[in-house]
């Protein structure tokens, strides 16, 4: 039986109605604005248009403040937007060697080409909570030094050099690479699509999986070899002009994952890599996607299947937290005709139940009658 | 060797220096503030006509990284762009720029269609020489910041020899 319900329009437009006035809050207080939060929440707006898997600062800013603040709900607003857009077409692969490089490290050299460039990192700070942050004042500018002009390359171009370090494989040169924008995902899956689905993965869940490898569950000796973030230059392949053109430019973070590997048959012993490569600086999540890029890379490399996070159906079907939060927070959407059939059964098996223990005594109520 | 796998298009780019060039003036273009495209128009002696021919459009394109930032490409996430196309004289002019700026995109068309007609001189003089500057110093000055925290590693000798 299907049973349509109405109403509630009332309290739905005046719940809205309330919820624009809890997000202005007290209208003593400054409204926020979007450069505001693009300035000053930098890495909120960072990790919403990591998630929501589109590069937009002040549309992001924007689904911050419409969301208060709530990151997912942000992240779903930024990925409903992006469903109301013509596509134009796909860029030419970013080129992030060439990288205007705001912070670099490797955790694996010390003394390499380029130098450590800490750049603007909570690294090494005390996470004291500065109370000078709550008082107005104006912060100095920072320090400057002339560059010393090097060259940044890679770390893994340098332990590739001494065939330390397995090589990037090519594509083929006509192949395009798997969207699952365009198509569903299907297993397995390649590992491009792979990275699709971790670069928009939930930043919590792949730090959960990631860590889980370093404990023990699919141990594989990581290194972080190289971190990196700055800008890099987007081009747009357009037909009607024939060109590559330049679009703009976009920060990223790269993170290069040197992992030991004993070897195989084939492969001498040498290091292994995962990589992670997001929106802005998001450093955590960069790492925590080439932990999980590596781990799912186990049949690749003639590993044994052990541990969740190798497990790339339970990895990338639960990475999206759009997709996550649709199926979990529907449980609050009325369900009252299923909880209705749910509780005439239940009554039914009670009935049942205690019916038959009207037919046949059991030993319970011989017991109470002695 | 990034662009190996778009060869064909690799070519055409390297055997046409005027490309080069006009690759150049775009992404001088795309670079620059909205105020600043607005102004450097505002302040354009003697407009011409200018004729719409894509009025502007804000869609999507998908950014592609490499795996390993070297190998094959994967797509990473979408950026918004807008484009837009005008004729002015015998001359079409595109914008493609990240974001959603419907005037920056027609601005940015309009001087890459004065870019390639008689005013070339003019609008490397006027409005792009100025962003070119801006750019670069923005960009040295980030260097700099970022210099300042490079670490510069000592030893410390223990004991005497």
């Amino acid at each position: 039986m299907y049973v349509a319900v109405k109403g509630g329009e009332t309290a739905i437009r005046n719940a809205h109605d309330l919820l624009a006035d809890r997000r202005r809050g007290d209208r003593a207080v400054p409204d926020l604005t979007l450069a505001q939060i693009v300035e000053q929440l930098a890495l909120s707006v960072d990790r919403v248009m990591t998630e929501g898997s589109l590069y937009d600062r002040e549309l992001a800013a924007l689904a911050i403040k419409q969301a208060r603040g709530d990151l997912i709900e942000a992240i779903f607003l930024v990925r409903a937007y992006r469903t109301t857009l013509p596509r134009f077409g796909a860029g030419e692969p970013v080129d992030t060697g060439a990288m205007r490089i705001e912070r670099r490290i490797s955790a694996t050299f010390k003394d390499l080409p380029g130098g450590q460039l800490l750049g603007p990192t909570f690294d090494y700070t005390h996470r004291l909570i500065d109370f000078a942050l709550a008082a107005e004042g104006e912060t100095a500018p920072p320090a400057e030094r002339q560059p010393a002009g090097e060259e940044t390359p890679r770390v893994t171009d340098l332990l590739a050099a001494e065939g330390l370090v397995e090589t990037s494989l090519a594509a083929a040169p006509e192949a395009e690479p798997g969207d699952l924008t365009r198509a569903p995902l299907e297993f397995p899956a390649d590992r491009d699509l792979r990275l699709q689905n971790l670069a928009r993965g939930d930043e919590g869940f792949l730090l959960a999986l990631g860590y889980s490898t370093q404990r023990g569950y699919a141990r594989s000796h990581p290194f972080a070899g190289e971190i990196r973030f700055g800008e890099v230059e987007v081009e747009f392949f357009a037909e009607d002009l024939g060109f590559a053109v330049p679009l703009g430019r976009i920060a990223v973070t790269e993170c290069q994952m040197i992992n030991q590997f004993k070897g195989s048959a084939k492969v001498p012993p040498q290091f292994t890599r995962g990589y992670g490569l997001v929106f802005g600086q998001s450093e955590r999540k960069a790492i925590a996607m080439a932990l999980v890029d590596r781990a799912l890379r186990w049949q690749e490399l003639g590993e044994e299947l052990t541990a969740p996070a190798q497990d790339e159906e339970f990895v990338l079907s639960h990475s999206d937290n759009v997709q996550a939060t649709g199926f979990v927070e529907h449980l609050k959407l009325p369900h009252y005709v299923d909880f209705q059939s749910e509780l005439e059964l239940v009554r039914r098996m009670r009935r049942e139940q205690a019916a038959a223990r009207v037919e046949e005594p059991g030993e319970d109520a011989r017991e109470a009658a002695e | 060797m990034a662009n190996d796998h778009h060869a064909g298009k690799g070519c055409v780019r390297e055997q046409r220096p005027d490309v080069e060039d006009r690759r150049d003036a775009m992404r001088v273009l795309a670079l620059a503030g909205a105020e600043t495209l607005a102004a450097a128009w505002s302040d354009w002696q003697d407009k011409p006509r200018i004729e719409d021919i894509r009025r502007a459009e804000t869609g999507l394109v998908m950014l592609r990284g490499r795996i390993g930032g070297d190998g094959a490409s994967f797509n990473f996430g979408e950026a918004t762009v807008t484009r837009a196309a005008v004729r002015i004289g015998g001359s079409v002019g595109h914008g493609y720029v990240l974001g959603r700026d419907k005037d920056k995109a027609r601005l940015a068309a309009i001087f890459d269609a004065l870019w390639q007609g008689e005013a070339r001189a003019r609008v490397e003089r006027e409005v792009l020489a100025p962003i070119r500057g801006d750019i670069a110093a923005a960009d040295t000055r980030s260097a700099a910041r970022t210099a300042a925290t490079r670490v510069d590693f000592f030893t410390l000798v223990r004991g005497e020899d």
